[in-house]
């Protein structure tokens, strides 16, 4: 294995969040019934001809400066003529020799915490094709046409990652990346997020790159590593059997966990690229960059940055907080009603939280925890009415019924022990019910000393303030 | 009953507002003309009587209520590749001979909008891929002149049609002089606007970058009145232009005194017949007295225009034309064993040889490793043509030449050879290369066939081009004689 040296490029395509199609007035709706979406534009009727929604382009500005990419001010539609079914026009158009944005970067965190550039070498405007429907349907294909004419970005990456786990990495940062800009939905399900993978692999030290394969379509950040790690696998098998890789298009079967071969080079279209002469080429001026520069929210990196110098947390919380805006803005929110102790709600929103909400399959977004019950939670640790570990009973109470922190520690009486002459009582009768560990403690058995802050506990309910208690317990064992 | 088919375009819109006579007798009168001469000249491919005559009804209504547009209750026909909701819209082929569109083209829409009637669909070249009328599924149409001989085209049936006084006017697209060269070969004129000033929205594609919708009348006034009415912003079509429409019919009369002229050496050729060089030449000496300065000058890039033109408009064909693939619309073939049978039986049997042709060569030309070579070249090249026209409207007012090298030629001379069809278009070419407003208007006959003569203007000088063509008009009267028969 570590002979060889694994090179990865990602086509990402991202589908944007515009109210209507890329060139028509067609509403963009996931699930409608087949072609409920589709007018006579996204048809390709005769005589149709398509006009550029200016929401798709202010979308593709808006990732090229968050990426630091170079915006055109002049950039060119063109045709990519193929026949298929799902293709009404007969070509797609997309974007060529000249595209929106071109040489921008994106900051990836290895596993080892480094950070690593993976360069953006384009992204452009395209419109998607429609789907084609086998099932139910023996003997025809049905067409459905509600997706032909959704607004896409490609992302293309230069080749510079150099495992599947950098390239998950990758499109995890860009997914998290389209969202923090509002411009794609990053729902893999639906499509609106997927990517292709070009993969190759060379002997270590080698500068040229080795043939690659594209594997096309995946649709998950678990797909996408397991099948680069498999197409690794076959091509350095291939090699090393003295065989040779060949370029062609692959396509990932997630039943089989393997890639297999869909077409050749020889078997590519000619796509005939040429510049589409129904439209203009876009022509953006400086004032316009400007105006959507101005809309840009505060970026994933930033927002780590500024999180873990406000609140004094680490590189590694901070990334995982500022995965989402969303998360973001809820840690932000729960420490602002909550501010003693920042370390303690990232450690709360990331633990018991981030648990719940994966057991229920739950979305954060579904308001199942306001930001307000949790930080009412955190106050009562806080100012010592509940300790830690009562904290997490009552926030599965909480969620169970979605009832606040203090009437849960009411009803359920858990409010920690701090009144001194009680806790003495309670060490007095174990200390009493235990004179043989007693007197093993005295005679130098130190760490029975657990054994009687286990008892005390168990005595209390568990709601003796364990600072005190371990004060206490101390003072009377040491007699 | 009057004559109304003798009437021009603008007669006819003031009598009906003036309600000298009714849209329903106009149009009645000229239905029945439309069915008499259909099998002599084959110049429509559907005739909507009955929609006619409800809306005649209708306009007469309009009219009677003192409402009404520039054109109530005037007849028209419009070329069968502008869509018409309801009324089959076949672009001269097989492929769409099932083909309804359910939409309205926006110039049909803008020219029922202004009142008009609208008679039928006129017989076209296939996918108006033609210079002769010969390429259509529904057979060629015929010269009222002469009726041995081809009316040009691609705009062939509109041409013959208003020449036969069936229609005063009708829609037409010249995407290489597809209105100008049948407007002369039928004694006719015919004004193709700038690129972008009428809407492409509805007219079904050839060459979308050189496609322009324009008019079929029998006089610049008339042509002034029809394009005012269907030229416009169309916010559809994102290539047409955002700037008003000018009243053309009210800068009409504006004198002709110091309007330079200019004569394009590159017109005046060995290629133009020598008797049609001679009308040209008397027509110039018209606008002499006119007040007109005549003012040499060269394009030198234009002699290959014809090669760019054939390289462009086959290349954008080729893609234009992948949409007509048997899965939603048009011809598909009978019982396809699987999808690419479909497609090369659909597309196989529903296109004609000349539409063959130019798919055939619009996709080499855009081939990986051809299309630097001939695509982008062939580009290059037309940005060169369009320069040499800039630096020459520098200096002139608007190019004069001929409209064609000679007068309508035989059915079935050319067929055989589609170089020689092409190089028809050598003269007409250049304005659709750079996107210029050009008009052909009658200015004399070569034995018995009517000769026209070319104007192109500057960017949007559709006004001045059409002012230079009445001046013309009003002291010749080669536009008023009719083919025998006709009057």
């Amino acid at each position: 294995m570590s002979a060889w040296e694994t090179v990865i490029g990602l086509e990402i395509h991202a589908q944007l969040a515009t109210q209507s199609k890329i060139f028509s007035g067609s509403a963009t709706t996931y699930g409608a019934p087949p072609n409920a979406q589709a007018n006579l534009v996204d048809l390709g009727y005769p005589g149709v001809l398509p006009v550029l929604n200016a929401a798709a382009v202010r979308m593709a500005v808006k990732l090229g400066l968050a990426i630091g990419a170079r915006i055109a001010t002049h950039s060119v539609f063109a045709r990519k003529n193929y026949f298929y079914p799902d293709l009404p026009k007969g070509y797609q158009i997309s974007q060529y020799e000249l595209p929106i944005v071109a040489n921008g970067a994106i900051d990836i965190v290895l596993e080892d915490g480094q950070h690593k550039r993976i360069g953006v070498t384009r992204a452009h405007l395209e419109e998607d094709a429609g789907k084609s429907l086998h099932e139910g349907l023996p003997g025809v294909t049905g067409i459905d046409l509600n997706r032909a004419g959704t607004p896409l970005v490609e992302i293309v990456s230069e080749p510079d990652m150099r495992s599947a786990r950098e390239a998950v990495a990758y499109m995890k940062k860009v997914h998290t990346l389209v969202r923090y800009l509002e411009i794609c939905d990053g729902n893999m399900q639906e499509g609106s997020f997927r990517c292709d993978a070009n993969v190759s692999v060379r002997k270590i030290g080698a500068t040229k790159l080795g043939t690659r394969a594209e594997i096309k379509n995946l649709n998950s950040f678990r797909f996408i590593e397991r099948a680069i790690n498999y197409e690794v696998a076959r091509q350095i098998d291939l090699l090393e059997s003295g065989g040779t890789v060949v370029q062609e298009t692959r396509l990932y079967d997630p039943d089989k966990g393997e890639t297999r071969s869909m077409r050749s080079k020889e078997e590519a279209n000619d796509y005939r690229y040429f510049p589409d002469p129904d439209l203009l080429p876009v022509e953006l001026d400086e004032a316009f960059i400007a105006a959507v520069r101005a809309t840009l929210p505060e970026l994933p990196d930033q927002k780590a940055a500024r999180l873990g110098t406000q609140y004094a947390l680490s590189p590694y919380d901070a990334g995982v907080l500022t995965a989402s805006r969303e998360l973001a803005d809820y840690y932000e929110e729960v420490v602002a009603a909550a501010p003693q102790d920042p370390k303690l709600a990232a450690n709360w929103v990331m633990g018991e939280l981030a648990a719940a909400l994966n057991r229920d399959g739950l979305e954060l977004s579904a308001g199942k925890m306001p930001a307000a019950r949790l930080a009412q939670l955190l106050q009562r640790v806080s100012d010592q009415t509940i300790s830690g570990k009562i904290a997490k009973e009552v926030f599965e109470a909480m969620w169970a019924d979605g009832s606040g922190a203090d009437a849960v520690i009411a009803a359920k009486g858990l409010r920690q022990i701090t009144d001194s002459s009680a806790i003495e009582k309670a060490i007095d009768e174990v200390m009493a019910r235990n004179p043989g560990q007693l007197a093993d403690y005295r005679a130098g058995k130190d760490k029975l000393f657990g054994f009687f802050v286990g008892q005390v506990m168990k005595a209390t309910g568990g709601k003796a303030n364990p600072a005190q208690l371990n004060e206490l317990l101390r003072k009377k064992l040491s007699g | 009953m009057a004559d109304f088919h003798n009437s021009t375009l603008t007669e006819l819109a003031a009598g009906l507002r003036a309600r000298k006579f009714s849209s329903v007798e106009v149009t009645r009168a000229l239905l029945e003309r439309v069915t008499r001469h259909q099998s002599a000249l084959n110049a429509f491919i559907s005739v909507t009587a009955d929609e006619a005559l409800a809306a005649a009804h209708a306009a007469d209504q309009t009219l009677a209520g003192g409402g009404g547009g520039a054109l109530t209750g005037v007849p028209i026909a419009h070329k069968d590749l502008f869509c018409t909701q309801g009324v089959r819209t076949t672009c001269g082929s097989r492929m769409l001979d099932n083909f309804v569109s359910p939409y309205d083209a926006t110039v049909v829409k803008k020219l029922r909008g202004a009142g008009a009637v609208t008679l039928g669909k006129t017989n076209m070249d296939e996918f108006a891929m033609g210079s002769s009328n010969e390429t259509s599924y529904y057979g060629p149409v015929r010269n009222p002149w002469n009726r041995e001989l081809v009316p040009g085209g691609s705009s062939g049936g509109s041409a013959a049609a208003v020449a036969a006084r069936l229609v005063p006017g009708a829609t037409a697209t010249d995407t290489g002089g597809s209105i100008r060269q049948p407007a002369a070969l039928c004694g006719i004129t015919g004004m193709k606007p700038t690129y972008g000033r009428v809407s492409r929205y509805g007219m079904v594609a050839f060459a979308s970058s050189l496609d322009q919708g324009g008019v079929l009348t029998r006089s610049a006034a008339d042509a002034a009145l029809m394009l005012r009415e269907m030229a416009g912003f169309d916010a559809n079509d994102s290539t047409s232009v955002d700037t008003p429409v000018p009243d053309y019919v009210a800068t009409l009369e504006q004198p002709l005194t110091g309007l330079r002229i200019g004569l394009l050496r590159e017109f005046f050729d060995k290629g133009l017949d020598a008797d049609n060089e001679r009308r040209i030449r008397e027509a110039l000496r018209v606008y002499e007295t006119l007040g007109a300065r005549l003012i040499d000058v060269s394009l030198p890039h234009l002699p290959m225009s014809v090669p760019v033109y054939y390289v462009v408009a086959p290349a954008e064909c080729s893609s234009n034309l992948a949409r007509f693939d048997g899965v939603r619309f048009g011809h598909r073939c009978e019982n396809p064993r699987d999808l690419n049978d479909m497609y090369r039986r659909s597309r196989g049997e529903g296109f004609g040889a000349e539409v063959k042709r130019r798919v055939m060569t619009g996709t080499y030309v855009l081939s990986a490793g051809y299309y630097d070579a001939y695509y982008l070249k062939a580009q290059r090249v037309r940005a060169l043509i369009n320069e040499d026209f800039v630096r020459a409207f520098e200096s002139v007012d608007v190019l004069i030449g001929p409209t064609t090298p000679t007068p309508a030629f035989a059915l079935g001379a050319k067929t055989a050879d589609p170089i020689t069809m092409y190089l028809n278009d050598i003269y007409t070419i250049g304005a659709n290369l750079a996107g210029l407003p050009a008009i052909s208007v009658p200015c004399g006959f070569v034995q018995d066939l009517p000769v026209g003569l070319q104007i192109v203007g500057p960017h949007f000088a559709e006004a001045r081009v059409l002012n230079a063509a009445h001046a013309f008009q009003k002291v010749t009267d080669w536009h008023t004689r009719a083919p025998a028969g006709y009057a």
